[in-house]
């Protein structure tokens, strides 16, 4: 008969079935890293790990070459590092940098947002702004700083001149091109919601942008720094106490070659604490969370 | 005044939308490019109107004609008897990328800013409504979500509650099915004729399927390509459409792909 031929639902489907252990009794399915492995997961392990072997190189090499004027060994600089913070020495000029610093920063920022709107509002506006960062993008802020001097005259206000240069275009570059990339889409809803004017451009525009600002917040700040410690290396003589770079140079010249591995070190320190204390929370609670970067 | 003038005054009075005449041109670095040539049509309360044609027919620049991003170089569209001048939040448009979501903001918070951000709505007030439509397209559990963690399907779930919550009179929606896989746009399509019924909006639908044309709209527009132009209305009878499959939906389908591809041969949808 055909009739019995015919197949059903259930010859077509085929089950499999699996041996496993009971899962309530059975071991996961995860097991856990033996305990050297786990440690040697965390990041900061592995680096401090990097850091010692580094450390270590530099002590036998310095050891080895036995002239603490040309390469004062790992454990002399650490001690001049700690005798200058001790003395508050190197805070106090820490704190003198970091205050120009700052001043300049927010200033370069400041400004480099305002040249930004303006842009984004006309192409003219855009266009000016590209020729611009072009032009002066190449330019080293330190180059500026004979000018500075011959304008405004040994003293914080050239430095400050020179500091928000430095932070200005690479701030600008990266925040337009933040504002240019941004989905053509997201723009239109923005319209959609009747937005307009400067609620249009920090209630939509500016977080839209936000991965391309905090980059360049980051390379901005990192140009700051630098021209900063650059520009304290050329003066610091009439300003009283002077800034970090100030300290670097004075000790060079009493051949105090430790101190100045301690100042290069605090520019360091300084950085690195920088990227961890604020722009690394600051990605973490804003792009990262917004899966605007991965 | 005739009494045909009359009557067509009287209809026009009822219609929410009307596009008068409307051409539409883009430019691009070389040529000036008409996207759309003398197109009129009116939008009723509670009409589904869905605009349908192949890709690059001028169909969605239509669409964005009436959201008011782009200008027509003729003829003009009115919006309640009020020609429409700008982008407004009475006008709504649910886009087919999912990047329509503000990515800084949660679920419940991009639904909420809509309306805080167009109207005089206060946070608390619209976060309530914003709960509201976000438990009708079924994402309450998803309030504190970001945008990136959701799949597609509910990205496109937050952007209609979105778009449901700000209550405009007419939604506007450009292929928002058209990224999803099968099996999610079939439940969206479902879900969206759902909250019709429910809520009774307003809605002007842009897609290149003819089935989901059928399967949504109330009343069909066929819009052939270069230029863009409307060639025939098609008022959709469930009665006689029957479902996909049936051989009514087939025939429906058959005489619209031949309306619309009549003088392009080698066209394919």
């Amino acid at each position: 008969m055909h009739v019995e031929k015919l197949l059903t639902a259930s010859d077509l489907i085929r089950e499999f079935k699996f041996d496993n252990p009971d899962p309530t009794t059975a071991i996961e399915a995860a097991r856990p890293l033996p305990l050297w492995r786990k440690i040697w997961e965390i990041d900061a392990v592995r680096k401090l790990f990097l850091l010692a072997v580094m450390a270590l190189v530099w002590q036998l090499y310095a050891i080895k070459l036995g002239n603490t004027l040309v390469l004062p060994s790992f454990t002399v600089t650490v001690q001049a590092f700690f005798n200058a913070l001790k003395s508050g020495e190197l805070i106090a000029r820490s704190a003198v940098t970091l205050k120009v610093l700052s001043m300049g920063y927010i200033g370069g920022v400041t400004a480099a947002a305002v040249l930004s709107i303006f842009a984004i509002g006309s192409r003219l506006g855009s266009d000016l702004l590209d020729t611009l960062t072009s032009m002066f993008n190449v330019l080293p802020a330190i180059a500026l700083l004979p000018l500075a001097l011959l304008w405004f005259g040994l003293g914080t206000p050239s430095i400050l001149f020179v500091l928000i240069y430095a932070v200005l275009w690479p701030m600008a570059l990266n925040t337009l091109a933040g504002f240019s990339s941004i989905s053509p889409t997201l723009k239109l809803v923005g319209r959609n919601y009747g937005l307009g004017g400067l609620r249009y451009v920090f209630l939509i525009l500016i977080p839209a942008a936000f991965p391309s600002i905090v980059t360049g917040l980051k390379v901005s700040w990192a140009f700051a720094w630098r021209t900063l410690i650059a520009a304290e290396l050329v003066f610091g003589v009439s300003s009283g106490s002077g800034g970090l770079g100030w300290f670097i140079y004075e000790r060079k010249n009493q051949l105090e070659t430790a101190d100045v591995f301690a100042g290069l070190f605090t520019v360091i320190v300084i950085g690195i604490l920088f990227e961890n204390v604020v722009f690394r929370p600051l990605e973490r609670n804003t792009v990262y969370r917004w899966g605007m970067r991965s | 005044m005739s009494i045909a003038s009359i009557d067509s005054a009287a209809e026009e009075n009822k219609a929410i939308l009307s596009v008068e005449d409307v051409t539409l041109e883009y430019r691009t670095r070389r040529h000036l490019v008409t996207a759309i040539l003398h197109a009129s049509f009116n939008l009723f309360a509670g009409d589904r109107l869905v605009l349908l044609g192949p890709s690059g027919c001028g169909k969605s620049s239509l669409l964005k004609a009436v959201a008011g991003h782009l200008r027509p170089t003729s003829g003009r569209i009115m919006l309640n008897g009020k020609p429409i001048r700008s982008a407004g939040p009475d006008r709504v448009m649910v886009f087919q990328e999912f990047d329509q979501l503000l990515p800084w903001k949660t679920v419940l918070g991009n639904v909420a800013f809509a309306l805080t951000a167009s109207g005089n709505m206060k946070r608390k007030e619209a976060e309530l409504a914003a709960t509201h439509y976000l438990h009708k397209v079924g994402l309450n559990g998803f309030l504190h979500a970001y945008p990136h963690t959701l799949s597609g399907g509910m990205k496109q779930r937050v952007a209609i509650a979105r778009c449901l919550s700000m209550r405009p009179e007419i939604i506007l929606m450009d292929e928002p099915f058209a990224a999803l896989d099968a099996l999610t746009r079939q439940k969206m399509q479902d879900q969206l004729l759902e909250l019709w019924r429910d809520i009774g909006f307003s809605l002007l639908f842009v897609t290149h399927s003819i089935s989901e044309a059928l399967l949504l709209g109330n009343r069909i527009l066929l819009v052939s390509p270069h230029p863009g132009q409307i060639r025939a209305e098609v008022t959709v009878d469930p009665n006689v459409l029957g479902r996909e499959g049936d051989s009514g939906f087939r025939e429906i389908a058959e005489r619209i792909h031949n309306t619309l591809f009549r003088d392009i041969a080698d066209y394919s949808i």
